[in-house]
Order: C-alpha cells, then structure tokens, then sequence
C-alpha cells in the first residue's frame, strides 16, 4: 500500500463516521447513506493518488457521497423505489439542475449527536441501540459485533436491518432532543455506551476476562459523546468512569489469567496518566453541579483509585456515595455494593445485617457477587463453615471461568485454613462484589 | 352506531405466501375496501406496518417509558383507536402519553401503511 491509500485507509476510519451521520441527514436514509459514502471511498481511492489528499477530506467525501446516492438513486427503477426514495430523489434532482449540484457540504457536529440519539432512541429495543450504535457510530462490521456478542453475523444483520427498518417506517425523526427531554434520551445513550464497556471489561459470557476491542469502542464513543456535549456533565461521568475502571486492567488479571480483587492488586500496575485524567473529569463534572448516578460512580472508582493501599480505602466515603447514588436508582446490585462499603466502614456484622435485607427481596438469588460478599464479610467474622456454604453457592452461579476459578481458590484455601488454623480472624478483607 | 373492525392476523403466515398468493389477498382486500366504501358505511381504513414497526408507552409516575415491539398482555384489552397525523413517532409518543389509560393501561402505536389505492 503507497503512502496515499495508507492516507486513504486512516481516513476511512477516522473521517467516515462524521461524513455518515451528515450523510443520513442529507439523504434521509441510513442504508443509502452507507452505500454512498461506499462509494466515495472507493472514488477517493482512485482519485487522490493522482490528485493528492484535498483540502478538507471530509467535505469531499461528504460531496462525492452525495453526488453518488443522486446517481443510485437515478438507476433505481420506479417498480422498485419507494415512495420516499422517489421524493427524495426528485428534491435531489431539483437541487442537482438548480446549480447546487456542486455545493460543497461538510460534516456537521450537530448530526453526529443526531445520530447517536437516533440509535439510541428509546423505541429501538436494547439489543438493536447497541448493535447499531456499535455499527453505525462505531463502525465495526457485523462480524465483529457478532464476535462480541457472541450471537451469529446473521442475527446481527437481522438486528440492525430491522431497526432501520424500524428508524424509517415509524419514522423515528432524526434530531438533537429538545431540553425538556434531554435527560432521559440522554440517559438511554450512556447505558448503551456503558453496556459496551461492561461486555468488554467485565466479559460475562466469554473465555477471556477482559475484551479490549469493546472497551476501546466505549472509551472512543463516551469521549466523542462528552466532546459533542461539554456543558452536560453526566457524559464527562461515564468517561471518567469507564477511564478509572479501565485504568487497572493490567493489575485486574494475573498472568495465569486469574482475576485479581482489586484489594490484592498491585498498584504500581494503575495506569496513573489515566486515573488523573479520570479524576480531572470527575471534578469538572462535579463542578457543574448537576449530580448523577454516573457522575458519582465516577466517584466511587476516584476513591479507590486515590488510596495508595487497599487498606487506606476511604470506605467511609464511599458508603456515603453508595447512599447517594441508591437516591437515583434502587437496584439490589447498588445495595449489595453498599452493604460491602459499610461492612469495611462500619463492620462486617453490619454489613451482614445489610445483606440479610437483600436477601429477602430474593433478587440476587442466583447473582454469585452476592453470595461472595457474604462469604467474605463471614470469614472476617472467623464463621468459616458458613462462608463455606455460601462460597458453594457463588460457584453455582458463576458468569465465567475466571470467577469459577477464583471462587474455587477461595473455597480451597478456607477449607485448608478451617482445617490446620482453625478460625482465623480479622486479618482478611477482600471487596467482595466488585471483583476488581 | 359505530364500530372498529379490527383485524388479527398472524404476519408470519403472510410472509411466508408467495407472492400469487399474497397477491390475491391484496386484491380481495381491495375488493372489499371498494364494496364498504361504495356502501357508504366506511368512516377510515387503516391498514397498519407490521408489528417491527410497533413502539409501546406507558407513563408511570409521569415518566413515559417506550418499548419496542407490540403491546403483548392479555389481562388488558383493546379499548379504541385514535388516529393522529403527526411530524414524527415522538410526536406519536408525547400525544400518546396523554391519553388518560397510558397511566394504567398501555399505548401501542403503529405507523399506518401507506398503500395510496385504499
């Protein structure tokens, strides 16, 4: 490949999800708009190794796409256009005779946002917002969605099809929520990109513990996203967030694989460039003075990730945001992590008591943290045969074979201790939940 | 006295007609759009985009949460129709959440098909 197609190759990646999302406003249709912006690459590929790279790439592309989808839909024989393609086609036209033919049109801020809220609109079921966010603003193929997901490329291509499908018939319009409903269109777009992430960091249904690819997805579009929006401050949260999870990755896994509880990892191994930069976006988002639950996770990781040793861990601090962030969603996985703050900040017996009150909801039955947590919070407290029923439960339910193995090694070594020492007390602390 | 006829048909079934035989459905379809509206007894006739299209609401403590997909619950019936000519399914779903049984019951809102000759 000469220097040029290099140029080209980079661009496409780096300039094509600006140019797509203006293309989608200016064409109105997100397969047309892929197909177009096609092939202008494949007309970039011809033409800049003679002509060299042009002024503003992305206005070219976004010029020649659109010239390219008048053209396509010259040839689309009326049998077959739909109404709308029809319309559209003679308003292009109209526009093409009426000297504007040759406007240059460049990538708009504005529609990126359009279409991040578009793939995320609330009318799209779950799955379909992050398979098409992942292709659409991502843009990874099909295959490599499929791969993350572990679902077939044909389920996957059934998925976006149908919720473009969706986007055009039901007529989901393309555009930046007004104020008023900002905030809960907003809050669909962070569980999607917060989703991602997780699927990448926390890997539930997959051989390694961590997929990288994913997590560098989310980071990409969390950053673009809080770029996009710099005076909302739950955005710059999530990418604080995800930046100070993400800064412990290499001291997360053991070099057999293992998964390391964040109290046992070596702290040396933090990514320090990233945890300050993670903290800096905390405070400027706590700034703003709009709390929100992403922002105080956010937060959360901060003090972990500000303590020199585990046992420096302002756990007091983060019982407290525990507290505030359950004032935003009561959710029996923010109990839990509640309950294992205030069982270091307080104590175990507390802590237990704390779980006792979840257990009742019987919502975390089969969620193996729980029963970890409880396991842990017991051995502190010396009863060894109790922690050892509910380390059988947590195996019972674990999500992948790194925590099975974990959870195997922690069962062992308490029956080995419960055995030789007898009961050991005090000495251990582990995090419990949040496994790492 | 008016009353809403309203069609339940299971759409897997139509996809998997050839096109002669779908054909001829649309035509019998036809056929008796023709017949009702001549009789004069014909007040709107709606045929709806298939059910991948459909969006649910439902406001509960004043918030409108939306779900993909067809209202499916047999403990609740359907109890009338209201057809709105609006820019766009948000501006669906903000006059869907007025109605009163969106805070109990649900909406299901269904692009109509656009099918020029009825």
């Amino acid at each position: 490949m000469n220097q040029t197609a290099n140029a080209v190759d980079r661009m496409f990646r780096e300039e094509s999800r600006p140019v797509l999302a203006t293309l989608i406003r200016l064409l109105g249709d997100f397969d047309l708009a892929e197909d177009a912006l096609q092939d202008a690459f494949t007309a970039a590929l011809e033409t800049w190794p003679k002509t060299g790279l042009p002024r503003a790439p992305g206005a070219w592309l976004t010029t020649t796409a659109r010239r390219k989808a008048i053209d396509r839909l010259r040839h689309v024989k009326i049998v077959e256009a739909t109404r709308s393609e029809l319309t559209l086609s003679l308003r292009l036209d109209q526009e093409a005779y009426g000297s504007q033919y040759e406007l240059e049109v460049s990538p708009v801020s504005d529609d990126q946002l359009r279409l991040i809220f578009t793939c995320c609109h609330p009318a799209l079921s779950r799955e379909a917002q992050v398979a098409l966010t992942l292709r659409t603003l991502g843009g990874l193929s099909t295959a490599e969605i499929a791969r993350a997901f572990l679902v077939t490329d044909a389920t996957i291509a059934q998925r976006i099809a149908r919720a473009k499908q969706k986007i055009a018939r039901a007529r989901i319009p393309y555009e930046i929520p007004d104020r008023e409903s900002l905030a809960p269109r907003l809050d669909a777009v962070l569980s999607v990109l917060y989703l991602v992430f997780n699927e990448g960091y926390l890997a539930t249904s997959h051989e390694h513990l961590v997929r990288h690819d994913l997590v560098a997805d989310a980071l990409r579009l969390a950053r673009g996203l809080a770029a996009l929006l710099p005076n909302e401050p739950e955005p710059v949260g999530l990418l604080a967030l995800m930046l100070l999870h993400d800064s412990r990755r290499v001291a997360r896994v053991s070099d057999d694989g293992d998964l390391v509880l964040l109290e046992k990892q070596d702290r040396s191994k933090w990514n320090r460039p990233q945890i300050e930069e993670g903290v800096r976006l905390i405070e400027r988002a706590l700034r703003m003075r709009r709390p929100g639950p992403y922002q105080i996770q956010g937060a959360i990781a901060a003090v972990h990730a500000e303590a020199s040793t585990a046992a420096d861990t302002d756990w007091r601090q983060i019982a407290i945001l525990y507290d505030q962030l359950l004032g935003y969603e009561r959710t029996p996985v923010i109990e839990l992590n509640r309950a294992v703050a205030v069982s270091f900040a307080v104590s175990s017996i507390e802590g237990l008591s704390l779980l006792e009150n979840i257990e009742r909801t019987g919502a975390l039955e089969q969620y193996a943290p729980f029963h970890l947590a409880r396991a842990e919070m017991l051995c502190r407290l010396g009863r060894t045969d109790e922690a050892l029923e509910c380390y059988e439960r947590a195996l019972l339910f674990a999500p992948n074979e790194q925590v099975r193995r974990f959870i195997e090694q922690r069962l062992q070594r308490e029956k080995t201790a419960g055995a030789h020492v007898g009961h050991q007390t005090g000495t251990k602390s582990a995090r419990g939940p949040n496994l790492g | 006295m008016k009353y809403a006829l309203l069609i339940y048909a299971a759409e897997r079934d139509w996809a998997e007609k050839s096109k002669e035989e779908q054909g001829r459905i649309y035509n019998a379809y036809m056929t008796y759009t023709v017949e009702l509206k001549k009789s004069g007894k014909m007040l709107s006739c709606e045929p709806l985009d298939p059910t991948s299209t459909a969006t649910t609401i439902r406001v509960r403590n004043g918030k409108t949460v939306s779900t993909d997909g067809p209202f499916a619950d047999t403990k609740e019936q359907l109890g009338g129709i209201y057809v709105v000519d609006v820019k766009d399914l948000n501006e669906a779903v903000a006059w869907a959440s007025k109605i009163p049984d969106a805070r109990t019951g649900s909406i299901e809102i269904r692009p109509l098909m656009n099918v020029p000759e009825m």
